[in-house]
């Protein structure tokens, strides 16, 4: 394992900004891992981090594989985490919004292209990503549609869901889209949390990224075969949005199996305690995402739904 | 793909007061979770003949940016002192983002992404996606619609009207009746397609955007300028038949990246060296970057090209990258 700093940048007040990679192997560059653009992915940071710790110990215990180079970026954006802002502190500008950068532009499209030049060689590209709600979210792999996806790969890391998306104009400036269109093969990993570090969800994606690695014949990890990844698009959800504002009172949660006219939560009034309105299931499913916080608005998401029939 | 959900809602016991004046309409109306609702409000000002003319001036997207406020109000001032000049109607937004602007946020409080990125909207999302969907129903169809930003709270902005290249051959015709100092049509970007402006433009609704002063202020040099020109456009659109104002003035035309960007080399504590909105020369300085804790001089900031400086960093603080100018050097 090599440590390296990728990156270096003078802050007026602050330490240097510097983006830290941890290469393994030698050669070809063959695998690139991207933990947190934003200061509040402590999960995504955390699935990193034990990346690195189990690359080291497989490099000492001779498990690499000779094909070429892993690199693992835990974090490209501390100083907001460091200082509780979701994005870069100064501007509130979003990295992950600013790909695949300019090196002349603001900080953040320096940071952006910086990263990017770094990480776009490599054939095979892995983001620890968020999502913009907040919410639970069942762990699966997000590949962008641009035309140059491989499903049959986004399965090998045998989580439970690959959900291809097709791309907004906003989405065509995030890291895992520019990879996509100058040649990686790409995948974004929802692991479910963000702020918080949930062991077990944790555990679950970085095994996912090892297993993905073993398959691709980088590593020799030897492990379960995980989930049979069932591919599904936008369009397969159902959207469940509240009807009236209020407290939340969930009562199924994401990687919930749930059936037909199942009860899923409550909106209660927040001042008598009183019922406002209810949410059933539509469908006999699985829940994929689902609202956090305890208020709610009217109109807004509350409940993604994988149905099966 | 499937819409039945069976739920049944229940009445509160707590009605939301409801507070809108007769001519005032409200185009969104949430429940906010405790005791509130959030509500966009438009004040439609009618003339005669209700000829279906329709001039939507909009503003307060991003909650920082407060210059068209005063432009709401002096508009809707002058207009209903000589109501009987005016056919169609002006409907006037002041706030798109009625909870950012009352809580000094730039973007929609609990809503990470900016709302200008958000168009054309989004039915199953966020509250704000949702209402960014009813917003463009809403203006959808309008004979024009001026959308009024400030800069932000780093820039001063010269009062300009911004163009996406795609859409220059309708537009620029009515920004130059909008009495700005500037037209910059600029390249088209994939972010910007996310854009109000952009969203409505595509769908065949006439928008411009009108970016002037700085965030957090209100600068009555250009909100007066802005509704001059206003009238000036309800006139050409043969809306007015009042008094059209005497000068209107013939702004510069950006049209082929004649725009110089100047950011910052290093990160430090910006030293202001010129004013805005004036004629630079080559090899000027602009500012000086230093450092407060050892008395240096970082970088002497110059001019690279003969122009108008139109747009100057005013927030002291700077990374390396940060914008600090932008200069015109066409002619």
């Amino acid at each position: 394992m090599k440590r390296e700093i990728l990156f270096d940048l003078k802050s007026p007040y602050r330490h240097n900004f510097q983006i830290i990679g941890y290469r393994f192997g030698a050669g070809a560059p063959r695998a690139a891992i991207v933990g947190s653009l934003r200061g509040d992915e402590i999960q995504q940071q955390y699935i990193c981090s034990q990346v690195v710790k189990n690359l080291a110990e497989l490099e000492r215990a001779g498990r690499l594989e000779p094909r070429g180079e892993i690199l693992v970026i835990p974090t490209a954006n501390h100083f907001s985490m460091n200082v509780s802002k979701r994005f870069w502190a100064m501007d509130n500008t979003d990295i992950n919004r600013m790909f695949p950068g300019y090196d002349k532009g603001e900080t953040t499209q320096r940071i952006a292209a910086a990263l990017f030049d770094i990480v776009k060689n490599y054939p095979l590209g892995i983001q620890l990503s968020s999502f913009y709600l907040q919410g639970d979210l069942i762990p699966h792999i997000r590949v962008i549609d641009t035309g140059y996806q491989d499903l049959a790969q986004a399965r090998e890391f045998g989580l439970p869901y690959v959900l291809l998306r097709a791309p907004t104009a906003f989405d065509t400036t995030l890291l895992n889209y520019s990879w996509q269109i100058f040649g990686t093969n790409a995948y974004s990993l929802y692991s479910g949390d963000t702020e918080n570090i949930n062991e077990r969800t944790a555990r679950q994606a970085w095994q996912a990224i090892l297993r993905f690695l073993h398959r691709n014949e980088l590593i020799r990890y030897e492990t379960h075969d995980g989930y049979v990844s069932r591919v599904i698009k936008e369009e397969d959800f159902h959207h469940l949005t509240s009807r009236r504002g209020g407290m939340l009172r969930r009562r199924r949660f994401s990687g919930d199996y749930v059936n037909e006219r199942e009860l899923l939560a409550e909106i209660i009034d927040p001042y008598d305690g009183s019922t406002l309105d209810e949410i059933y299931a539509p469908a006999r499913g699985e829940i994929f995402f689902s609202h956090q916080r305890p208020l709610v608005s009217q109109n807004t998401l509350v409940y993604r739904l994988v149905q099966y029939s | 793909m499937f819409d039945f959900v069976a739920r049944r809602s229940i009445n509160s016991a707590h009605p939301i007061p409801q507070t809108a004046p007769a001519m005032i309409k409200t185009i969104v109306a949430e429940e906010l979770p405790v005791g509130e609702k959030f509500e966009i409000h438009k004040n439609v000002i009618a003339g005669q003949p209700a000829d279906g003319k329709r001039l939507c001036v909009v503003t307060g997207t991003h909650g920082d940016e407060l210059e068209g406020q005063y432009v709401c109000f002096e508009l809707a001032r002058r207009l209903n002192a000589n109501l009987s000049a005016l056919s169609g109607s002006v409907e006037i937004y002041p706030a798109l983002n009625p909870l950012g602007i009352d809580s000094l946020t730039r973007g929609f409080p609990t809503f990470d992404l900016d709302m200008n990125r958000i168009f054309p909207g989004e039915i199953n999302g966020h509250l704000i996606e949702n209402t960014a969907h009813k917003i463009i129903k809403d203006l959808a169809g309008a004979t024009a619609v001026i959308d009024v930003h400030s800069s932000n709270i780093f820039l001063a902005e010269v009062m300009q009207v911004r163009v996406n290249i795609d859409s220059a051959a309708a537009l620029v015709p009515f920004a130059r009746l909008l009495n700005t100092d500037f037209i910059w049509v600029h390249e088209a970007n994939t972010v910007l397609r996310s854009t109000l402006a952009h969203s409505l433009n595509s769908i065949g609704t006439k928008t411009l955007v009108v970016e002037m002063g700085i965030g957090m202020r209100i600068t009555l040099d250009y909100g007066n300028r802005l509704v001059d020109g206003l009238f000036n456009l309800l006139a050409e659109l043969g809306m007015w038949t009042g008094a059209r104002p005497r000068e209107i003035s013939a702004p510069l035309l950006s049209t082929g990246g004649e725009v110089a960007y100047i950011n910052a080399d290093t990160s430090g504590v910006i030293i202001p060296a010129v004013e805005h909105s004036r004629r630079v020369r080559a090899g000027d300085e602009l500012c000086r970057i230093v450092s407060p804790l050892e008395g240096k001089v970082l970088q002497n900031v110059r001019a690279p090209v003969d122009g108008f400086l139109f747009t100057l960093r005013t927030f002291p603080l700077v990374y390396e990258g940060s914008l600090i100018a932008r200069i015109y050097s066409g002619q």
